[in-house]
């Protein structure tokens, strides 16, 4: 179900698509970016993505702080920004160590 | 949104794939995902982000109830990077 050692990537996903549904390989690409383009819309507007047994996507707003350039030491502002944030399922989190 | 809000939007924006096709599609992605970690390689989604595992050294912890201190084992948690497409989808 992986790509053999060196990690996995949307290809391989894919791939397991083709495999488990039977659509062509191309369309189980098309259809893997199209869910992540839905999952991404969500976090955009705001929304938390929740994923029962795996975990959920959260977005937060982070206010302005002050940053250093850690090469030069130089001091810079950081502009208030929204980050995503993944917190794994306990479920997930138990698999991992299984 | 929930999996079965996701898996309800798949299968009306694709009409080649029935509901339970859908339901399919979308454990697959998350499963090949969860897999991949557990067989201890990551999983880079470009323009979404990468999983991987952090490791957590060992450590003292109390059982809140009785005060005793008990070790915490080590263990593996999944960890989730946002990628660059997606940081900046967020902040356009």
């Amino acid at each position: 179900m992986d790509g053999g050692g060196k990690g996995m990537r949307k290809a391989d996903i894919a791939n397991e698509i083709f495999k488990q549904v039977g659509v062509s390989k191309n369309d189980a690409a098309d259809i893997v970016e199209l869910v992540l383009n839905l999952l991404k819309g969500v976090l955009q507007k705001g929304d938390a993505v929740k994923i029962a047994g795996f975990g959920n996507f959260v977005v937060r707003s982070k206010g302005a702080r002050k940053g250093r350039n850690p090469r030069t030491g130089e001091e810079i502002g950081i502009t208030p920004r929204r980050v995503v944030t993944f917190r794994p399922s306990q479920v997930f989190k138990k698999y991992v160590n299984s | 949104m929930t999996k079965a809000q996701i898996i309800e939007r798949v299968s009306e924006q694709v009409t080649t794939l029935t509901k339970r096709q859908a339901e399919i599609v979308v454990n697959t992605i998350f499963d090949c995902i969860r897999d991949s970690l557990r067989n201890g390689n990551k999983t880079e989604i470009r323009g979404f982000g990468s999983f991987r595992l952090r490791a957590r050294r060992m450590k003292e912890g109390r059982n809140p109830k009785t005060g005793a201190t008990v070790a915490v084992p080590a263990k593996r948690v999944p960890f989730f990077k946002a990628g660059k497409e997606l940081k900046e989808l967020l902040n356009k």
